[in-house]
């Protein structure tokens, strides 16, 4: 049973992730990406990672995947790209050499630790333990162990929030300078946080 | 692990044969047709309370008191002509509504729709044998569900409007994106106060941790009362907007925009969306009724009557929201796009969190024995100042934007 599970829920994901490289259209990409996103929360489930399976939803699925979208819809961007320009010089090659480097990553990996890596749940204590619930055991290691990484990470958000703000903001200065550029959106492409002030502009730009 | 699964229900726990499949299945078929009936109801429910505040009569030709209106409307758009733009992109286009439908209906799958919760009974009901719980599902991260199902919603409005080629539903759905991820996030910050309250997020322990008796024995030990009324109005207002109800149908309003993201669809496919956007009244009603108002929980009815009293309860609380619902479409005129966002991001967030942290305070409070009108005068004061500063100055900004012509109002 746990095998089909994981069969299934692996083949959605690979063909989610294909979906993403081979589409043609963002649009079908980004589609893609959810398929992949489901793939593996469903796998989390499988692991008795529920907690694990919905924040992967509700943050991925449903918030990151719309901003990709909602970014490629009100950019334009939606349409077959000329695949015969690099905009970046050397982005081939490059793109090659880096994906190679990622995929000899875990392969390097498996390979130290014997290619015996499984599915089955590591003994890692309080996350995985069965006795304790996983979002209580999450909860107690993010706030005792990791509560350093865990504070800098907020912090950080906090300055992106806030960067993303300012970005987004339209102060009389700023406004002058923008005239001077070509016409095209200006506040699109602002970070996710700054979805409300971004909506407030849609309406003038869109 | 997927042992851990089946531990989820005391049905499974003597092993999955031919009955405890069949019973599930049944339980799925009864949620479902439960769901397609209410719509049903909820459509003509809408219209008549509207027409009776309107003074008219509303639907009164098919059936008694035009009951089957509906019915009659949803076959006259299954044998209409099926459209599709020739500019939309027909896969995207054939799949939105889908998307949009079947999210509506999996929010209800977390609901307990009965068995009785009084006495420190968790809930459970005895199918031909077999105990299991009165709710499709109970999975220990229930009110995240919700949470993740509602938000998958998105998709269908975005990608319908987004697919059907022409402008005005591109502009619905862009409004309407925006608008439903912004109301997420107080939504979810409502619902952390939930958490932070009934140390849970299964629905059905959150039901039967409301069961209890409360205070002087006859105010009920609702979540709406525990957390302060605040955090279920945030969730109220964030819920009407979840579901692009007025007075925040700004999605498909029609003096502006035609008919919002589902201008370009006919027949079927709009009756999906239609179906959907009556389908969210009523889970949202139950949605509320069961993580703020005790859910089927309720006293005993007396006689015969004691095995359904659980679903009476859920039944009749559902009702007055529903009721509520259609009462506001019918009073309230709908929002500006910035006075929504104004709403939701500058008002409905900063309130929410600060009532988190007060409530929060009270908790360690009580666990270190603090003074505790002490630390609800200081917390009032604490969180009543930040947050009136922060309207004042939100209400503030926004004016003199709108003075200096900042934004199209």
């Amino acid at each position: 049973m746990e095998t089909f599970v994981f069969f299934v829920a692996a083949a959605i994901c690979l063909a989610g992730a294909l979906g993403v490289v081979l589409s043609k259209n963002p649009v079908h990409s980004a589609l893609s990406l959810v398929g992949t996103l489901f793939g593996v929360a469903v796998l989390f489930v499988a692991q008795n990672a529920n907690f694990l399976a919905a924040v992967q939803v509700i943050i991925y699925a449903g918030a990151i995947v719309v901003l990709f979208l909602f970014v490629i819809m009100l950019l334009g961007v939606d349409r077959a790209e000329n695949l015969s320009v690099d905009p970046l010089v050397g982005q081939r090659a490059a793109a090659i050499v880096a994906g190679v480097a990622i995929f000899a990553l875990p392969v390097a990996a498996l390979a130290t630790t014997g290619w015996d890596a499984t599915g089955a749940i590591a003994n890692l204590g309080s996350v995985s333990d069965s006795a304790v619930p996983d979002v209580e055991g999450i909860g107690r290691v993010l706030f005792t162990r990791y509560i350093f990484a865990l504070e800098i990470t907020s912090i950080l958000l906090a300055i992106a929030v806030v960067g993303a703000v300012m970005l987004a903001k339209k102060s009389p200065k700023a406004a002058d300078m923008i005239v001077d550029l070509p016409a095209r959106p200006t506040s699109t492409d602002a970070d996710a946080d700054a979805a409300s002030a971004d909506a407030t502009s849609e309406e003038g730009t869109a | 692990m997927i042992g851990a699964i089946y531990a989820l229900d005391p049905l499974y726990l003597d092993g999955v044969g031919l009955a405890e499949v069949l019973i599930t299945l049944g339980k799925v078929l009864v949620t479902f047709l439960i769901l397609l009936l209410s719509v049903l109801f909820m459509v003509w429910f809408e219209r008549k309370v509207i027409a009776d505040m309107q003074n008219r009569v509303g639907p009164n030709r098919a059936g008694p008191f035009g009951l089957l209106q509906t019915l009659a409307d949803g076959l006259k758009l299954i044998v209409k002509e099926d459209l599709i733009p020739n500019r939309s992109r027909r896969f995207v286009f054939a799949l939105a509504p889908f998307l949009s439908v079947i999210p509506a209906f999996l929010v209800f799958a977390v609901v307990p729709l009965g068995g009785t919760f009084s006495e420190g009974d968790p809930g459970i009901v005895t199918i031909a044998g077999h105990e299991t719980f009165a709710q499709l599902a109970d999975p220990p991260i229930g009110v995240l569900w919700i949470l993740a199902v509602s938000s998958i919603g998105v998709y269908g409005v975005m990608l319908a409007g987004w697919s059907s080629g022409s402008k005005y539903p591109l502009l619905g759905s862009v409004r309407a994106t925006a608008q439903m991820v912004s109301y997420e996030a107080a939504m979810g910050l409502s619902i952390a106060t939930l958490i932070m309250t009934t140390g849970s997020l299964s629905t059905r322990t959150m039901v039967s941790v409301q069961a209890g008796e409360g205070f002087a024995g006859f105010v009920p030990n609702w979540n709406v009362i525990l957390t302060g009324i605040v955090p279920f109005a945030i969730f109220f207002i964030a819920a009407l907007a979840e579901t692009n109800r007025p007075p925040f149908d700004l999605v498909e309003a029609e003096q502006e925009l035609v008919g919002g993201f589902h201008t370009e669809y006919s027949s079927i496919r709009f009756g999906m969306f239609f179906v959907a956007e009556f389908m969210h009244p009523v889970t949202m009603s139950a949605v509320i009724v069961t993580l703020w108002f005790g859910g089927p929980a309720g006293p005993l009815l007396p006689g015969f009557l004691e095995p359904v009293s659980g679903i009476f309860w859920l039944v009749a609380k559902v009702f007055v929201f529903l009721y509520i619902f259609v009462l506001i479409r019918g009073t309230l005129p709908r929002f500006r796009y910035d006075q929504l966002m104004d709403l939701g991001w500058k008002v409905l967030i900063p309130l929410q969190l600060g009532w988190l942290l007060l409530l929060a305070a009270l908790n360690v409070g009580r666990d270190e024995g603090w003074n505790y009108a002490v630390v609800i005068g200081i917390g009032f004061f604490v969180v009543g100042g930040a947050t009136f500063f922060l309207l004042s100055r939100a209400s503030e900004v926004s004016r003199q934007r709108r003075e200096l012509g900042e934004v199209d109002a």
